[in-house]
């Protein structure tokens, strides 16, 4: 039976991925100017290059048949190359992906950790000074757009404490420990802005699922047994509380993405987010388009992870 | 404050009022209801108080602020300057006021929020209304196979690369937001709406021979549509922020003065490095007022509307 389980889900998420593949083909395709008129305005490319990746992506072939090999080529890890610069889009990405993953991870993660604990202490204690507290801290870190929040970081922690340095990955290229530790104070105050810009949901989601939970009957069942508050909320209410949280959680990864290319870019982060920023500028299309793709693709894998993990965690999931 | 009885203990003959009239009359009833639990709630008032104050500044701008003021070569202040006398909030890089620079953006920002919000409305409500009431046939499989699509992909991700293709003009972004922020509304559509068409009256519609089409939009919207206006209002708030997210990558548009764009401004102007609080600050704390005045009034809506789905309380 849960095999069946993991099947469909795997199955869904290649038709997901599917569809984010067709998706990224026509978009490349609706815009102003054809994609070899594109391709030509690259002053990079030699003209060897150009009819090279125009016989690689079939571009002079009808649609269909360009769909076809757009879908082989990118399957089999060819995204082109830059409009701007003439190199692969892939090797762009992978010197990219590192610093992305990191800032992203740490974010999340720290953004996660918190506001779930938060939202548990707040729900349980609903109507508390902490639970207030939190909770008006929340929607107002909620509604705080976290380029603008980055850039206030700076000014105060940067600019006028001169505690961290103003933006990039390392200020030496030195090894070792105190490599490391020029590394982490780069990446302080972005993972700051994105876990203060991330944690404010999750406590929200944490805090209204232990709301809920409180009424079950379950709960009341297991004071009547006369057990204590700490252990009915730690044994009782917060797994069960936790699982959609926990997909929500998983879900907003896709969101964190699109927030990470803003604070990458006010802080010269050098990850996939400050690509995004110079390939916009540039109009650097392929590299878009990948970025796209990968930011899906990472979604996709989350979500499956997270769904696979749901089914363990919850064994009535494999009745639905 | 009632004008009336509310329909259902009301001793009064209804019997002589049309079906339109006696619609209209419990559609103004249950509107009474919504606002007197509304109007209990601090947090709700409190964002509608905010939300009138931006509102009427927005509406008003053009007597505040004269078109002048805010053009660059017009400018008559000193490029830069933190507050003095004549500039409370200091000047940008052209020497034009802040404050009324926030002023203009009032309106950009709240146009672009409510039209793009309208848009995903209409894109999400048609979706759930359609994909729930032929709930379990194939359109319900394909329309919400494609509502769980733009759920799962990163659609900040997709805003982004979409605008940077379509290119910097207002309707884009207005057409960016709203056809990547549709699918919430569609989900939480659909499930009402698959509750609702088992109801007795729309069965007894049905029999009473009305089409597919009349019922959906004439027995489900009705009885769907306070669900929908509470999204609406929290969608606006996304949109908000989505739109201040577009604007600092620059893909907002540069001619129409928003309060991102005013972001947008000073950061390419090394507001951080040069320490121009005045001009980068302000814009940002109008987004978080609005956003988070649109966000409390949308929780308030939808505790009222829409029970189950309880995100706070």
């Amino acid at each position: 039976m849960r095999l069946r389980y993991i099947a469909r889900k795997c199955g869904w998420a290649l038709l997901t991925l599917l569809f984010v593949l067709t998706a990224n083909f026509f978009l490349f395709r609706i815009m102003p100017g054809d994609p070899i008129g594109l391709l030509a305005r690259s002053t990079r490319l030699s003209p060897e290059a150009l009819q090279a990746q125009i016989h690689l992506f079939g571009l002079d072939q009808p649609l269909p048949a360009q769909y076809v090999t757009y879908l082989k080529q990118t399957l089999s890890g060819n995204l082109g190359v830059s409009i701007i610069s003439g190199t692969d889009v892939s090797e762009m990405l992978g010197s990219r992906l590192w610093p992305t993953v990191l800032l992203v991870g740490l974010g999340t993660l720290i953004a996660a950790v918190i506001g779930v604990f938060a939202g548990i202490k707040g729900g349980w204690t609903r109507g508390s000074g902490f639970d207030r507290g939190s909770l008006y801290s929340s929607l107002l870190l909620y509604a705080t757009p976290e380029g603008w929040l980055g850039m206030l970081l700076l000014i105060v922690f940067a600019g006028t404490l001169g505690w961290f340095p103003a933006g990039g990955y390392a200020s030496n290229s030195g090894s070792g420990a105190a490599s490391f530790g020029d590394v982490a104070r780069h990446l302080f105050l972005p993972v700051l802005t994105l876990a203060l810009g991330y944690v404010g949901s999750f406590v929200i989601v944490m805090r209204s699922s232990m709301i809920d939970v409180k009424e079950e009957d379950y709960i009341s069942t297991a004071r009547a047994k006369g057990l204590n508050d700490a252990t009915i909320r730690r044994h009782h209410a917060v797994p069960n509380a936790f699982l959609p949280s926990f997909t929500l959680i998983v879900l907003s990864v896709g969101f964190i993405l699109g927030g990470a290319i803003v604070v990458e870019t006010v802080f010269s982060w050098p990850g996939l987010g400050l690509l995004t920023y110079q390939a916009i500028k540039d109009q650097d299309y392929p590299v878009l388009q990948a970025v796209f793709l990968i930011s899906s693709g990472a979604v996709i894998v989350a979500n499956l992870i997270a769904d696979i993990a749901y089914g363990y965690l919850d064994p009535r999931v494999e009745e639905v | 404050m009632a004008t009336h009885v509310p329909l259902g203990d009301s001793p009064e003959d209804v019997s002589s009022l049309s079906p339109r009239q006696l619609a209209w009359r419990r559609r103004s009833d249950s509107f009474g209801r919504t606002w007197s639990v509304f109007r209990s709630n601090r947090q709700a008032m409190t964002g509608l108080t905010i939300l009138v104050f931006f509102g009427l500044l927005a509406l008003f701008s053009p007597l505040l602020v004269s078109v002048d003021a805010v053009d660059p070569s017009m400018a008559s202040g000193p490029p830069n300057s933190p507050p003095i006398a004549g500039y409370p909030l200091g000047t940008d890089g052209f020497g034009r006021s802040v404050l009324s620079l926030l002023v203009v953006g009032s309106r950009v920002s709240l146009i672009v929020g409510l039209t793009a919000t309208l848009g995903a409305v209409l894109i999400g409500a048609t979706v759930g209304l359609v994909s729930g009431f032929y709930g379990g046939t194939r359109i319900d499989r394909v329309l919400s196979t494609l509502t769980d699509w733009f759920l799962v992909i990163p659609w900040l991700v997709l805003a982004i690369v979409l605008a940077a293709i379509l290119g910097p003009t207002l309707l884009n972004v207005i057409l960016v937001i709203a056809v990547t922020s549709w699918a919430m509304t569609a989900r939480i559509v659909r499930a009402q709406t698959l509750s609702v068409r088992t109801l007795p009256y729309v069965e007894r519609a049905r029999a009473l021979g009305a089409g597919d089409a009349s019922i959906i939009v004439r027995h489900v919207l009705p009885n769907v549509f306070p669900v929908i206006f509470a999204q609406a209002v929290l969608t606006v708030a996304v949109a908000i922020l989505s739109e201040t997210t577009l604007a600092i990558l620059g893909l907002g548009d540069p001619t129409s003065i928003s309060w991102g764009i005013i972001i947008e401004e000073a950061f390419n102007a090394g507001a951080m490095a040069n320490g121009y609080w005045w001009w980068m600050i302000p814009p940002g704390l109008c987004i978080i007022a609005v956003t988070l005045a649109f966000t409390m009034c949308g929780y308030a809506l939808e505790e009222i509307f829409n029970p189950r789905l309880r995100r706070r309380g």
